[in-house]
């Protein structure tokens, strides 16, 4: 789709040929040796991959044997988390992986599209490349700065002003109270879903945005030329469109959300207890392995944390490939209505 | 041509230090990081002194248990000491090296540092959820005299292990069969209540935002930092405050010599001017040696740094080994390391 067919950029190979039309035989055979070795050489690349991500997975298997062996599967909804006793469980930091990164898809998402959309349809011309560079500096930012500025700068305003408002107003309301009940100290889950996603926003806008401007124009102006409004034009033309561009986007923030560790170490309270609240502390599987894998000196708290490590790579293979099947089964729809 | 000498001579300089230091062969050693400051300083002293450095990596006390069970370190550092049939399993020995303590912290309006006055059994309750409010009858029969708010108490933990936790646990084990039971001691435990903060500056951050929070920090770092340092009853009921001369008391109280293997944890102990929390960083090494000649140079080390090392230690806010207790740490090199065909090592 790149380059219209029949441009000089698509014959630049024959320039360097001698214009005769008849290349040396020698020529000819090195060329074809040089493009088997470097045929060979990406497939080892390739290769690569797999043999990595199999590695990671024999040596996260067989680091957490002793837990697997003793906990089974019970391990995933085992509450206590105890070095002392050493008795282990991953339902907190499960719970908090998933619960920090829902919260911040959450928010990240709509105002992620939001950006996208601003940038791609209404922004005038000026304002498109200093917000677009703005947007990648931001996601150019080390998360444990994103961790500091949320301990320092965001969490006592957050104390201050949100969360006491939060508290009178929401936690009054029945069905919603439970999840703001509690003193407001600031810190928790709700603010470790947040500061995830300022740090999702810019992974996901980027790549809508990216993928909001391959939209071929002759598509938007039919559908503007048929009368149809700017929120109709990208809800019926442009999403559907790029749906696995989206798609694939809000995975890459999420999976960012899913394996975050110093920004939400600093935030998220750390404490091992399961709570409906919030604004309670609580822990998620990459903030507990960095908080705790120095001190780790029983075998079973080692392989226990490795095994958190396991569940946290098996969460990110599921989400991926139910992503997948989500767009496959959208792919599908489409051939059957058309 | 000109430019290029300097070079070359900067060469030659490179060439000539990289063969004293192979000559003089470096110790490494690995461990807790709670000592790491001190550790450092003296390893930087030394090295002026006798050109052999010494490496030291705070990768925490399990890492350091890890690597001195491998043999990867000549000596492991840990807050936490070893029990004696865990250090017979592994071939160790232990001794402590340096001292420090914990404190209690806490951000009360209108309550300035020193002001408050806890009893263990009271920093357990606290630390179980059963002590709440910091007007809490028990809290202001103590503290009569101090204006004690009608606040909730916000309690601050480490999240991550730490020899400071472990001095925590354990004089909280002491002084409150609830908490021994119900929670235990270790670099981590699992905590009733409360959040976690990373390291002691972690706690520390939290404790300054929240209002109402208490947490424990390491002494140097509550010093270092300003923070309001709470006081403590001791065992003989004393009330004492933190620093070197009651740390100094604890350890001067211990009796050394009836602990097997210097297992021996300084929290809790009797004398009337004694800190409760005062705990050391313990040195493990091999009792027989397969390179002996690095060994000796480990001996050596710590050797210099028992006689020229306190005021350094002071310097930083720790507390130097008493005499007394050095001198049993000398008697036991000489009886227990030794080299591959069992002559003493110092």
């Amino acid at each position: 789709m790149s380059a219209v067919p029949g441009s000089p950029a698509d014959y630049d190979i024959a320039v360097a040929l001698p214009r005769n039309g008849v290349t040396p035989p020698g020529l000819a055979a090195r060329g074809r040796s040089m493009d088997r070795a470097f045929e060979w050489l990406t497939r080892l690349f390739a290769l690569l991959v797999f043999s990595i991500l199999g590695a990671i997975l024999v040596s996260l298997v067989a680091g957490s044997a002793l837990s697997l062996e003793k906990y089974g599967v019970s391990f995933l909804w085992r509450q206590d988390w105890d070095p002392v006793k050493e008795q282990f469980g991953a339902l907190v930091p499960i719970y908090g992986t998933l619960l920090t990164s829902f919260i911040a898809l959450l928010i990240g998402v709509p105002v992620s599209f939001g950006i996208a959309l601003f940038l791609t349809e209404l922004s005038p011309p000026w304002l498109k490349r200093p917000l677009g560079t703005a947007i990648e500096l931001l996601a150019a930012i080390p998360s444990i700065i994103y961790g500091m500025w949320g301990l320092f700068v965001f969490a006592p305003l957050f104390q201050a002003y949100v969360q006491p408002g939060l508290i009178s107003t929401l936690g009054h309301v029945p069905g919603v109270a439970a999840l703001f009940e509690g003193p407001p100290i600031g810190i928790g889950m709700l603010t470790a879903g947040l500061i995830l996603s300022i740090m999702v926003i810019p992974f996901i806008s980027a790549v809508m945005r990216d993928v909001f401007e391959l939209v071929p124009p002759m598509l938007k102006e039919s559908a503007y030329a048929l009368g149809g409004t700017t929120w109709e034009v990208v809800w019926r033309v442009v999403l559907p469109y790029t749906k696995i561009g989206v798609v694939g986007g809000i995975m890459l923030g999420l999976g960012r959300a899913l394996g975050e560790t110093m920004a939400v170490t600093f935030v998220i309270g750390n404490a091992h207890r399961l709570s409906a609240s919030l604004l309670a502390p609580g822990n998620s599987i990459a903030s507990a392995l960095a908080n705790e894998f120095t001190e780790a000196v029983g075998d079973l708290y080692f392989a226990s944390l490795i095994e958190l490590g396991l569940i946290l790579f098996a969460i990110t293979t599921v989400v991926l490939a139910f992503s997948k099947l989500l767009l496959s089964r959208l792919a599908r729809r489409e051939g059957v209505r058309t | 041509m000109l430019n290029v000498r300097p070079h070359r001579a900067l060469g030659f300089a490179a060439a000539a230090l990289y063969c004293v230091s192979a000559l003089a062969a470096d110790i490494t050693g690995a461990g807790a990081t709670f000592p790491y400051p001190i550790y450092a300083k003296w390893a930087d002293a030394y090295k002026k002194e006798t050109g052999v450095g010494m490496n030291y990596q705070s990768i925490g006390s399990g890492g350091g248990i890890k690597q001195i069970t491998a043999k990867t370190v000549q000596f492991g550092a840990s807050d936490m000491p070893m029990k004696p049939d865990e250090l017979e399993k592994y071939g160790l020995m232990q001794f402590p090296a340096i001292m420090g303590g914990d404190v209690m912290v806490y951000n009360v309006k209108g309550v300035p540092s020193g002001a408050v006055t806890l009893t263990g059994p009271q920093v357990a309750d606290i630390y179980l959820g059963k002590i709440k409010k910091w007007n809490d009858p028990v809290l202001a029969k103590q503290n009569p005299g101090v204006k004690l708010p009608d606040q909730a108490i916000s309690v601050v933990h480490r999240s991550d292990g730490s020899g400071t936790t472990f001095i925590f646990a354990n004089y909280l084990s002491k002084v409150s069969d609830e908490w021994k039971t119900k929670v235990g001691e270790g670099t981590s435990v699992a905590w009733p209540t409360g959040v976690g903060g990373k390291g002691n500056e972690g706690v520390a951050s939290y404790v300054q935002r929240i209002d109402g929070a208490i947490g424990y920090v390491e002494y140097a770092y509550a010093k270092q930092n300003k923070l309001s340092v709470a006081k403590m009853v001791n065992r003989d009921s004393q009330v004492v405050a933190p620093g070197e001369d009651t740390f100094k008391a604890a350890a001067a109280a211990a009796d050394w010599s009836k602990a097997p293997g210097m297992y021996l944890v300084l929290t809790d102990q009797t004398g009337k001017t004694s800190w409760p929390m005062t705990g050391a960083s313990f040195i493990l090494i091999h009792k027989q040696q397969e390179k002996p000649e690095l060994a000796k140079e480990v001996l050596k080390f710590f050797d210099w740094s028992f006689d020229h090392g306190d005021s350094m230690a002071t310097e930083l806010d720790y507390v130097p080994m008493p005499d007394s207790v050095v001198s049993m740490i000398r008697a036991a090199w000489k009886r227990e390391i030794k080299d591959g065909a069992g002559k003493p090592l110092y």
